[in-house]
């Protein structure tokens, strides 16, 4: 999957952000390839979720070149931003569902907006995209504030694929998911990816999420990316935030088999 | 038989073999081209009965969500006839992502409600509404007062720094707005009062009607109709993402009563702060009056507080005064019932802040009105 013939899919270079007198990420570059999963992982508070929201655009930067599907967020203008925008998707934290629209509306709203469709084959589509991620009819009518914690981020998941986009953003897709659903959620991302050719830029504390399906993990320590590279490769880095990260009591529980749920 | 129906790139043709009936497709079934392939596959579907159908999805050279839906579609709908239907010639790829499509389980939209009474429905829900709204009033009320009567009891349980905190928010930060509109409305009834009382060379009398006016009734009407829109809907939206964001659970699982932290000293800080402020927005009424009666009808400031002590007595005042506490009760507890009554949704918290500020400035002007009765029938 870590194929150099790939065509970038995402690349960062030199990377500046800040907010007042603290520098969050720090000459940081990174290159995301077409159709692989990358894990984002650092200590909470490391500039991960930054990371994810300056590559999309919703922080500003001091420094730098960020370029997406060949786009460079400089040099192109607002139309081209702005179709850049439809081909990707964002899973964020909490979800961010619209709370006066129903699941279903919520998943066609990006349908709406940007695609002339009957009615009826919206209506199919987000349902297709609502079976995908393993909903089904009954919840379609539900609004926002009556679903799970686990349904949500499915509800989330499903919107950001609305549009068929090349790649999805998700900022902890399994956080606050219990083990089992998170696992499903790993499963269910991994046979998203493949069945849709997505590229997936995940940013994750969940262990299990990086063993299961990442291809390639890039480690953030101090505003930079001090390791990226598949899961042998971290397991096997020097760094000692990265072995304390991934050879740590939780770690190893974590890479077990028996207690691999989605493998 | 041969159907067929092309665009740019994009077609799907029907041929019948016998007893099998052979569609192809070819071009790029994507999102982008959806609206031109759907009425090409609806002119298909169900195709004739007793045919086995076929769809080769060789010559397609994209597909996404969109595409799949629209094959998964004619192939139900050839389906439902009770007729084979299949798909060759696709790739690995292409099959994976019509196999997760056809995995969807009906794969319908469910129909949208009929709307045949809907007018009556609304109005329905619009009494059942009003009917909640109203039990939710008088259930505030009671807790309000339950809450009061324990923190009596025990007044250390008196949230002393929330009241001043809330004192400054309500009370103190709309000084000069009330000011500004009070000071208006008093030189706007000093005019009209010149305007026409000229015609009966009365127009002294204007300084009757100012006095009256504004301390039995304008004055704190504005006033309360001021402090709802302000501070009654703040509370409503207050109280209303706390609700959504769980604090209230929060509190109470701590084994604290959110009537007694949250809306007691939010409901005192109004009672406190309305009289202040309908005294204070009385006082700049009476003000904007003499200011308009000297520079428009040219009376002299001394001559225009001399009349004033005439006309007016300590009784007007005290209707005016007195009705200010009740007022600010029902607005508090109209805002904070309202703010108690938001749902998970951003949409309800406006509705229920609209609510809240509609509601209480009815119920404001009706108690003016019930007031205006009590105070005529004792003679005041």
């Amino acid at each position: 999957m870590n194929d150099p013939q790939r065509p970038i899919a995402i690349s960062v270079r030199d990377l500046v952000v800040g907010f007042g007198d603290q520098i969050v990420l720090d000459h940081l570059s990174l290159d995301v390839r077409r159709g692989e999963i990358i894990g984002v992982v650092g200590a909470s508070g490391g500039g991960k979720s930054v990371l994810l929201r300056t590559i999309i655009g919703l922080l500003p930067k001091r420094a730098g070149a960020i370029t997406v599907l060949g786009v460079d967020r400089d040099k192109a203008s607002p139309q081209t931003l702005r179709a850049l925008e439809r081909r990707w998707g964002v899973l964020f934290q909490q979800g961010a569902l619209f709370s006066s629209l129903t699941v279903r509306q919520n998943v066609e709203f990006p349908m709406r907006e940007y695609l002339h469709l009957s009615d009826r084959l919206r209506g199919e589509v987000a349902m297709a995209k609502l079976g995908m991620v393993g909903l089904g009819a009954g919840d379609a009518e539900k609004y926002p504030s009556e679903l799970s914690g686990g349904m949500t981020k499915r509800v989330a998941l499903a919107r950001a694929l609305a549009l068929d986009p090349e790649i999805v953003f998700l900022d902890e897709p399994t956080s606050g998911l219990d083990p089992i659903s998170a696992g499903d959620f790993d499963t269910l991302i991994k046979t998203l990816q493949q069945t849709l050719g997505l590229t997936v830029f995940m940013v994750t504390h969940d262990l299990d999420s990086l063993h299961a399906v990442c291809d390639r993990v890039a480690a953030l320590v101090d505003g930079k990316v001090i390791a990226e590279g598949p899961i042998a490769a971290m397991l096997a880095c020097e760094h000692p935030w990265v072995q304390a990260y991934f050879r740590g009591k939780r770690a190893r529980e974590a890479a077990h088999p028996q207690s691999h749920p989605a493998s | 038989m041969a159907r067929e129906s092309v665009q740019p790139g994009l077609t799907l043709r029907g041929a019948a073999h016998g007893a099998s009936l052979e569609i192809i497709a070819s071009g790029p079934w994507t999102a982008a081209y959806a609206a031109t392939l759907e009425p090409l596959v609806d002119a298909i579907a169900p195709g004739p009965k007793g045919r086995n159908m076929s769809v080769d999805m060789g010559g397609v050279g994209e597909i996404d969500t969109f595409g799949a839906c629209l094959v998964e579609r004619l192939i139900r709908a050839h389906r439902a006839g009770g007729d084979e239907a299949r798909i060759v010639g696709a790739s690995e790829h292409f099959r994976e992502l019509l196999t997760a499509v056809e995995r969807v389980d009906g794969g319908r939209a469910p129909a949208p409600k009929k709307a045949r009474f809907a007018a009556l429905e609304e109005a329905g829900r619009a009494i059942v509404g009003a009917g909640d709204s109203f039990v939710a009033f008088i259930a505030m009320l009671g807790a309000l007062g339950d809450s009061l009567i324990r923190v009596l009891a025990r007044p250390r349980a008196f949230r002393l720094t929330s009241v001043v905190n809330q004192l400054d928010r309500v009370g103190l930060r709309a000084v000069p707005i009330i000011f500004m509109i009070t000071f208006l409305i008093g030189g706007i009834i000093a005019q009209q009062g010149i305007f026409h009382f000229r015609k009966f060379g009365a127009e002294d009398y204007m300084v009757d009607l100012v006095g009256i006016l504004v301390l039995r009734e304008i004055g704190v009407l504005i006033v309360a109709i001021m402090v709802a829109g302000r501070s009654g809907s703040s509370y409503t939206a207050e109280l209303g993402a706390m609700k959504m964001r769980e604090e209230i659970d929060a509190l109470r699982t701590m084994g604290l009563d959110p009537v007694e932290v949250l809306i007691l000293p939010r409901v005192a800080a109004l009672v406190i702060a309305l009289p202040i402020l309908a005294f204070l927005g009385s006082m700049a009424a009476l003000f904007g009056g003499g200011v308009v009666a000297w520079l428009y009808g040219g009376m002299s400031p001394y001559i225009y507080i001399d009349r004033l002590r005439e006309a007016v007595s300590i009784t007007h005042f005290e209707v005016g005064m007195i009705k200010a506490p009740f007022m600010a009760l029902v607005i508090g507890v109209v805002a904070c019932a309202e703010g108690l009554r938001v749902k998970g949704s951003a949409e309800s918290l406006g509705l229920q802040t609209t609510t809240s500020v509609v509601n209480s400035i009815f119920l404001v002007i009706v108690l003016d009105g019930f007031f205006a009765i009590f105070f005529a029938s004792i003679g005041m």
